[in-house]
């Protein structure tokens, strides 16, 4: 099957204060992958999402969304920050939020309007919060406000989707409720990129994988590399997995 | 003079009125603005900047010798960018900390600053008399160009703000995000200090480098506690900048002349405290209020799924048991009795009570969550 290459890295390299958080990345994400991106604290998984949402300055290399720079192609790309890197005391309700969505595409001081609004109503319908849009976000759970994040990110309409660790502190329910969402989107042929901890669901979630310790480790789909040997490379412990396909 | 005489003579007294209306738009503009500062967790960086702007005052009065307020507030202006520059500057390429770099800037530029003010007193032949009026401010001295001044940078300020509403909301709230939207970032961020700046620099005169960041900190803070919405914040924070400053004057002239700008700043504070106590939301009293309820409301609940437990082993739920069951029960006292016959939940007759058929629907939702969210 020949696919389209949704994300291209090129000897990305990154360093915060000369201590290297990512050496030489080179990727090719094709389109229409449900990927996991997996590694230990400090491996540099955040830090690579940010470099290729143009957020983090790469001190070498590049980045190509459809073979073109981010600069020109960041409408088709929605972002899902972690959830605690905002203060979630900001004053403002849950249907604002997700109307920020719609900013990247109205661009310089046009204002949202009814269509908008429509959209951001959609979206958490979508993500079944509707009935807390008008909810001050501190009044959230902590589940609650990662599916508000995800909901912005839907209103973006995007064709590539990055989203830093969206299950982190959400339950079961939530859980299953994101990545049926997120298998919608693949199924919708977006490519969707999660940075994602949870090892032991890394095959049942995602159909491509890649293993991340400040170099690549490896990347393909999970059939082929999901295995002990390049667990053991990511985490430095002889790693087995227990869940087998 | 006293309060009435004060709000007499505020409409025909032309200092009067002059100072009041600029105390007035002065608060406002800082209302407005610091918001913004609050809300980047920045509130540190008024007070840098404020104290930072103080080397500009007494370079500017050397190099012109002039005692115009206009010129010694370029001078500022440009100190307090500087320091605001610097402060950026140290953050981005040192390991220092934000907070560091603050603390820094402004102990480096106001030991400066006091230097160059104890250089100029000492000065032969200067009018240097007034400079100093710069480290509490002298609302006293305002005039009416300064008024129109002040008027000019908050409606600058106010189109800016509205126009970039939408932008400046999405960077207060999420950095990364708006970044990843597509917006430069960096020039957001620039337009907003520079706003900051800017009104800081016009309240020097008034309130003065030291007590600057009150202005632009109390309203802010005080307008969070009595709303959730960003919009209403920033009206609510220019009101009680306003009224902070037209109060904080009329007290000071009314009463012997007391210092303008310290009157004003422990008005606004006043605000602050009535807002953390008294605001309905967030406040210290309402909290405590709807602590002691949540604690009544659960002894009642307690009381109520104990009768429920009682009048469910039994066919007809309304037959009458003893109250003296209850008193195996810690939960049960003559106040929760009372306030669930209130309710129609049971009925009292004698030493005897009874379950109604409400009392028993609504102890079987107690526990169910979704009746029990508001």
């Amino acid at each position: 099957m020949k696919q389209n290459i949704a994300i291209t890295v090129d000897d990305l390299t990154v360093a915060y204060n000369y201590k290297p958080v990512l050496w030489d990345i080179d990727l090719a994400i094709p389109e229409g992958v449900l990927m996991a991106i997996v590694g230990p604290n400090g491996a540099g998984k955040s830090t690579l999402i940010k470099s290729i949402l143009d957020i983090i300055k790469p001190i070498a290399g590049s980045v190509k969304i459809f073979d073109k720079s981010y600069k020109e192609q960041h409408k088709l790309v929605a972002y899902v920050p972690q959830k605690g890197s905002v203060d979630w005391d900001f004053p403002t309700t849950a249907l604002d939020v997700v109307m920020m969505g719609t900013y990247g595409s109205l661009g310089w001081i046009k204002r949202p309007g009814q269509k908008q609004k429509k959209e951001a109503l959609e979206a958490l319908e979508k993500v079944g919060m509707l009935e807390f849009k008008s909810r001050q976000i501190s009044q959230l759970s902590g589940g609650q406000q990662q599916r508000i994040f995800l909901a912005r990110a839907l209103v973006q309409k995007a064709s590539i989707y990055l989203m830093d660790e969206p299950f982190q502190g959400v339950d079961a329910t939530t859980e299953k409720a994101i990545i049926n969402i997120l298998k919608e989107l693949r199924k919708a042929g977006k490519t969707v990129i999660v940075v994602h901890h949870d090892l032991q669901t890394v095959p049942e979630y995602f159909d491509w994988v890649t293993f991340l310790n400040v170099k690549k480790i490896a990347t393909g789909p999970v059939k082929d590399i999901f295995n002990d040997d390049n667990l053991t490379k990511t985490y430095g412990i002889n790693y087995k997995v227990s869940v087998q396909q | 003079m006293n309060i009435q005489e004060y709000f007499s003579l505020v409409f025909n007294d032309y200092t009067l009125r002059t100072i009041t209306l600029g105390t007035a738009v002065l608060g406002a503009i800082c209302g407005m603005l610091g918001s913004f500062a609050v809300l980047r967790k920045q509130s540190l960086l008024g007070d840098a900047i404020s104290h930072a702007a103080l080397p500009g005052i007494a370079i500017a009065f050397l190099i012109t010798g002039a005692k115009n307020s206009n010129t010694l507030l370029i001078g500022a202006l440009v100190s307090g960018l500087i320091g605001a520059y610097w402060i950026r500057g140290i953050t981005k390429n040192t390991h220092l900390k934000s907070d560091t770099a603050l603390g820094l800037i402004l102990s480096l530029f106001f030991g400066f600053g006091m230097l160059l003010l104890t250089f100029i007193q000492k000065m032969p032949n200067s009018n240097q008399a007034g400079l100093d009026k710069y480290l509490f401010g002298q609302a006293a001295t305002l005039i009416e160009s300064d008024v129109w001044l002040m008027c000019i940078v908050t409606a600058i300020s106010l189109v800016v703000v509205l126009l970039f509403w939408k932008e400046f909301k999405l960077l207060l709230f999420d950095a990364d995000y708006t970044k990843s939207l597509g917006y430069n970032t960096q020039f957001l961020d620039l337009l907003i200090t520079a706003l900051i700046v800017l009104a800081i620099v016009i309240g020097l005169q008034t309130v003065g480098v030291i007590l600057m960041s009150a202005m632009l900190l109390a309203p802010a803070a005080a307008a969070r506690q009595w709303t959730n919405s960003l919009g209403v914040m920033i009206f609510l924070a220019a009101i009680f900048g306003a009224l902070s400053g037209v109060l904080g004057t009329a007290v000071s002239a009314s009463s012997n002349n007391l210092s303008t700008g310290p009157v004003i700043v422990l008005i606004a504070a006043v605000f602050v405290v009535f807002s953390f106590i008294f605001s309905p939301g967030r406040g210290l009293l309402f909290k405590e209020i709807r602590y002691w309820k949540n604690r009544n409301d659960l002894q009642l609940h307690k009381t109520l799924a104990f009768m429920h437990n009682i009048a469910k082993t039994h066919e007809n739920i309304s037959h009458p048991h003893s109250i003296k069951i209850l008193n195996n029960f810690q939960g049960y006292t003559k106040k929760s009795l009372k306030k669930l016959e209130g309710k129609m939940y049971i009925t009292v007759n004698g030493s005897m009570w009874a379950m109604t058929q409400e009392g028993y629907d609504a102890a079987a939702n107690l526990y169910n969550q979704h009746n029990n969210n508001d």
